[in-house]
């Protein structure tokens, strides 16, 4: 190891510390080189909302694919941020910590399940139940809603927790020692004292929600229209990259890179929110 | 009427403790779903047989050979990256600028979306280095991908090493390099290797970045530039076209016992690395 001097290895790790940032560039570069200019020479406005969507004759307009983004992501919040910020008061406040320490690992498994195993329950399970349910296809907005609000529980749960456990426990020994019950505390004060991560741990799951792809595909239908009501069947715009990528060519090509872009631009919106929310950490009001 | 507070704490705990019941069970209906369509089909003869007729019967030898180089390729050039990031933050530099951008980006990263690291994989590997829809494509854009993870956990575990170890270390002469070489690394290296090993289960999990740059071909790769397709994408593609829901159910629930041992090995090696700590 005396190849590199002290300084050569200090020099040589404040190159390697770029890596992830210059990952982060490459990507932005290389999406944006190939749908920029196409976002530009086909028109912002027409390629964001005109709901033409046909490649065959050079109509690009995304707005369906938006609008079941939208809808899929906000009905996986409706699912996943109540059921997961629950889970995560339960777990930091009201179950002894050797419990905690079983039921938080098992939670972040939900993870690594793959999206494709997620998106096949959705297929088999789920939609069958929707549709004896509620009627229409069963591969609807709402499926896609329900699996992506379960998958998202991971992040909602674990960022949530953090933030909940961050907060001083002089905090809640004051309340309590006023006559508040546990609760009172929990609800009163610990989880607004905790808001900025709990905020942040949602964000990141809209995120992961708009981002996701496979599980979309195979439960939200993928017809390209507007979605009038939960039950319709509509495709989101990672599955329209991921169904159309691969026989486009040409203009059509460039039109899938450029819904990465927006994509792309959307999740750096989302992630900077949450990063200034998390780096809040407890705000004492 | 005014309700006591010692009910209402009834009530939100029953209620908060329900949705966590509820969100267990899921995990557990998962894996048992699975499981129990899959493990009949399992056997030595499935893994290690060659699939025939698409993958409609046969086994999935070369998409367990799949499985495993990508990852290794991915961690073989994620894990220097991203443990020499996380030794960079934490032991050669203080807290400024910098280090905020380089977090800002690892973050960022982390959560950019598999479709945008397949789109990207497929225009800058395959396509403009010209390296096709092969195993070398496949394995850097998961490290690319794998990276944040990496970078977050090796540095957790770096920073966890008591400031004494280190003094010491000083006071005896040594180099900050020697230092982290002989010192801190060795004391981290359970969470440094927890870090690398869950980088090894998001690629076992990943699908939208494997099928656009590393394609799907079924034969068994006799080089880095073969196409190969990985476990997740076997079953994708076996679910989807309907082409033989045994062989899918088999696929899955291997999938499902890889992402548990690896995933369960990097918990086991967190919590011997906490309690050690402890």
């Amino acid at each position: 190891m005396k190849i590199f001097g002290e300084k050569g290895v200090e020099r040589l790790l404040s190159v390697v510390a770029f890596s992830a940032i210059s990952a982060l560039a490459l990507i932005a570069l290389f999406i944006f080189i190939e749908g920029l200019p196409f976002l530009f020479r086909y028109g912002v406005k027409d390629f964001l909302f005109s709901s033409d969507w046909r490649p065959e004759s050079g109509k690009f307009g995304i707005y369906p694919m938006i609008s079941a983004s939208f809808w899929v992501m906000l009905g996986a919040m409706l699912v996943g941020a109540p059921l997961g910020i629950a889970g995560a008061i339960f777990l930091a406040e009201f179950t002894p910590k050797t419990v905690m320490h079983i039921v938080k690992p098992a939670i972040e498994l939900l993870a690594a399940v793959p999206s494709v195993i997620y998106g096949f329950i959705g297929v088999v399970v789920l939609a069958p139940i929707i549709r004896e349910i509620f009627g229409g296809p069963g591969l609807s907005v709402l499926a896609g809603a329900i699996i992506l609000g379960i998958m998202i529980l991971p992040t909602v749960i674990s960022i949530s927790i953090d933030s909940i456990l961050a907060v001083p426990v002089s905090f809640r020994e004051g309340s309590l020692a006023l006559g508040a019950t546990v609760w009172q505390t929990v609800h009163m004060l610990t989880i607004k004292a905790a808001k900025s991560g709990i905020v942040a741990s949602i964000i990141l799951g809209m995120g992961r929600a708009i981002g996701e792809t496979m599980a979309v595909i195979m439960v939200t239908g993928n017809s390209v229209m507007i979605p009038n009501s939960p039950l319709d069947s509509a495709r989101t715009l990672t599955a329209n990259i991921a169904l159309e990528m691969s026989y486009a060519t040409g203009m059509h090509r460039e039109a899938l890179f450029a819904t990465g872009v927006v994509l792309f631009i959307v999740i750096i919106i989302l992630n900077s929110i949450a990063s200034v929310a998390i780096r809040k950490k407890v705000i004492v009001k | 009427m005014r309700i006591s507070p010692k009910y209402t704490q009834i009530v939100a705990i029953t209620i908060l403790g329900a949705a966590t019941v509820f969100t267990v069970a899921i995990l557990i209906f998962i894996i048992i779903f699975v499981l129990e369509k899959g493990l009949p089909i399992l056997s030595f003869n499935f893994l290690f047989t060659n699939p025939t007729d698409m993958g409609r019967s046969g086994g999935i030898l070369p998409i367990l050979i799949g499985t495993v180089l990508l990852p290794v390729l991915a961690i073989i050039v994620a894990a220097p990256l991203g443990i020499g990031t996380s030794v960079y933050l934490v032991e050669f530099t203080h807290e400024s600028r910098i280090t905020r951008l380089i977090r800002f980006g690892t973050d960022c990263l982390a959560g950019v979306p598999s479709i945008i690291f397949g789109l990207f994989g497929f225009i800058f590997f395959v396509t403009i280095l010209g390296m096709g829809w092969s195993i070398m494509s496949g394995g850097l854009s998961l490290a690319f991908m794998i990276l944040p993870t990496i970078i977050r956990t090796s540095e957790e575990a770096i920073r966890s090493v008591p400031k004494a170890y280190r003094e010491v270390s000083f006071s005896l002469g040594a180099s900050r390099w020697q230092t982290v070489r002989k010192v801190v690394l060795p004391n981290a290296l359970p969470g440094v290797v927890t870090g690398v090993v869950l980088g090894v289960g998001r690629s076992i999990e990943e699908t939208a970045v494997v099928i656009f740059t590393a394609g799907s071909s079924l034969l068994i790769p006799t080089s880095l530039f073969d196409s190969t397709r990985t476990m997740a994408v076997h079953f994708y593609i076996l679910a989807r076209e309907g082409l033989s829901m045994d062989n899918a159910y088999g696929t899955a629930a291997s999938l499902i016992i890889a992402v548990l041992i690896v995933n369960l090995s990097a918990y086991w090696m967190m919590h011997r690395f906490i309690a050690r700590r402890n």
